[in-house]
């Protein structure tokens, strides 16, 4: 095996983990201060210059609360529903393209860890595994709370996997191909010439975008949808009975896992890397610099749906559970499919009557 | 006149609860979430109205009733004489006190022949209603500006005479 190849990518995956890491961590903190500006507070701010060093007291917080484990008969399961939980955040972040390709030392590094032809597929695959995460954690907490939250959360993202597979598809039949770097290579750009039209998915396909937002909001248990660990009803959801670091994970999974949606949603509807004028960067200031400015483009994109989902979840109120459940399979359900014959009837027509 | 009951409006301001249906617009709400989006969106630039306490402080108004005060006269003497009357008047029933007679030798401390040798408040029971400091005849009780500050243990919400007679430094009369 090429070792230089091994090199690479051991390198990137762990930059992408810090940096997953670091955006969670610090996603725990915007969190609040979003919330804190949208309610006219200025929000956690004595832990260092602007509070920010707030994380890291949570985490010291976190980290020294007593380790309860509740009389169960599943110690291991109730052990392994937080781990499972947040491997599985995290594994979701490999076949993400966080960039095109760099030149350096005579190599071409593409700036991805796997490049897998059926990334979406893995995605889908990865995510609903982390549905076994809440449910494990919820059944071996041995706690009627605790059950009822993992079971709203497997419903709940069950019924909404649907509509954002079959959101997606109609993504998949314009771009013919699952690789998460093949779809943000069609994105190329900002303006595409060929067909007259802009090229990024949002512009092609914005029912699709808008089902897949719904869906991913449901899909990370975020407000509207929170009614796995909806506090009213339910105590704490599936991590009642959880404390210090494994409910640490649970939360910090959570935030993985919007980060990593964001930024799936930027490479798929938002043109992933891409940006308007990026030929006339790579040509006149250079290759390396373009690529660069790519990521540091779609990061700024991920950021924004980052705030996007905090700013939602401070604007709308939970759903009640038969509205989830209405709004996504009567609803989402429906105009997913009525989305996929739409843009079946358009590239026919396209290839039949050249309109 | 017959009045039908459903009709009948005794403040005249009977407003019909309306229930129709809602129209296809306002089923979707995306259009009511995208306006909740803005104005929360609104808010985020607003000033925040916080108070940063320790640095800052909200001006109290000249009438702010906080914790009490047992005063001195112009001596330096203290003024209560113990005759109970703020605690009877106290509706929360926060003021004990033991009276005593005065020494010989004690009048630069006590104005008058009888005085409290022990005075309690307890801080958790007042209301700050400021009655008792109605009630003293001898002007000897004041609610001052100051907070009753914070502890980790009930009793130390019980000012006794220590915490409540006012300094011999700050005499005023
Ligand atoms: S302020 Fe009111 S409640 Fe408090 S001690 Fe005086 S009379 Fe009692
Ligand atoms: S504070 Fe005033 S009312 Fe109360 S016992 Fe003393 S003199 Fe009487």
């Amino acid at each position: 095996m090429d070792v230089a190849l091994f090199i690479e990518k051991f390198a990137i995956i762990l930059i992408v983990f810090g940096i997953t890491m670091f955006i969670a961590l610090y996603s725990t903190f915007a969190e609040r201060k979003v919330a804190a500006f949208m309610q006219d507070r200025p929000g956690p701010n004595r832990a260092g210059w602007g509070g920010i060093f707030q994380p890291l007291a949570d985490g010291v917080k976190m980290f020294t609360k007593e380790d309860f484990i509740p009389n169960t008969p599943n110690k291991f399961l109730f052990i392994l529903g937080p781990g499972l939980f947040i491997v599985t955040a995290l594994m979701t972040s490999a076949v993400v393209p966080w960039g095109g390709t760099l030149h350096l030392f005579g190599r071409d590094i593409s700036l991805q860890a796997a490049d897998i032809n059926l990334a979406i597929l893995f995605v889908f695959g990865v995510v609903s595994i982390g549905v076994y995460g809440i449910m494990i954690g919820g059944w071996a907490s041995n706690n009627k709370y605790s059950l009822l939250g993992a079971v709203r959360a497997s419903s709940q993202m069950i019924s909404y996997e649907i509509a954002m597979g079959l959101s997606i598809i109609a993504v998949l039949m314009m771009t013919g191909s699952l690789s998460l770097r093949t779809i943000a290579e069609q994105q190329h750009g900002f303006f595409d010439w060929g067909q007259h039209w802009l090229s990024w998915n949002v512009f092609k396909q914005p029912l699709a975008f808008f089902i897949f937002l719904i869906c991913a909001f449901a899909e990370t248990n975020r407000t509207p949808f929170d009614l796995p660990e909806c506090e009213s009803e339910l105590v704490g959801g599936y991590h009642t009975e959880y404390s210090s670091m494994k409910l640490g994970f649970y939360l910090f999974a959570e935030y993985i896992n919007m980060f990593i949606s964001s930024a799936i949603i930027a490479t798929v509807f938002f043109g992933g890397y891409n940006y308007p004028g990026m030929d006339g960067v790579a040509t006149h200031i250079g290759p390396n610099i373009a690529v660069l400015l790519g990521v540091a483009v779609l990061f700024a994109k991920t950021l924004f749906f980052i705030f996007f989902y905090m700013w939602v979840r401070w604007t709308v109120p939970r759903f009640r559970y038969d509205q989830l459940m209405n709004l996504g399979w009567k609803v989402l359900f429906p105009l997913s499919i009525v989305n996929i014959v739409l843009t079946a009837v358009v590239i026919l027509g396209r290839q039949y009557f050249n309109f | 006149m017959a009045t039908d009951i459903k009709s009948m409006s005794l403040s005249g301001r009977k407003i019909d609860v309306s229930e129709k249906e809602m129209t296809f617009k306002e089923k979707m709400y995306v259009f009511a979430i995208a306006k909740g989006m803005g104005i929360t969106l609104r808010h985020f630039f607003k000033p925040k109205v916080t108070i940063m306490y320790p640095e800052q402080k909200r001006e109290f108004s000249p009438v702010y009733r906080g914790r009490h005060i047992l005063m001195r006269d112009e001596n330096g003497a203290e003024r209560c004489t113990a005759c109970g009357l703020c605690a009877l008047a106290c509706p929360a029933e926060a003021i004990t006190m033991t009276s005593a007679e005065r020494k010989k030798g004690e009048e630069n401390l006590y104005r008058e022949e009888k005085y409290a040798s022990v005075y309690e408040i307890n801080m958790l029971r007042c209301i700050f209603c400021g009655l008792c400091e109605e009630a003293c005849p001898k002007e000897a009780i004041f609610l001052t500006e100051d907070m009753v500050s914070s502890d980790f243990k009930r009793e130390g919400f019980i000012y006794g005479k220590d915490k409540l007679v006012m300094p011999l430094e700050d005499k005023i009369h």
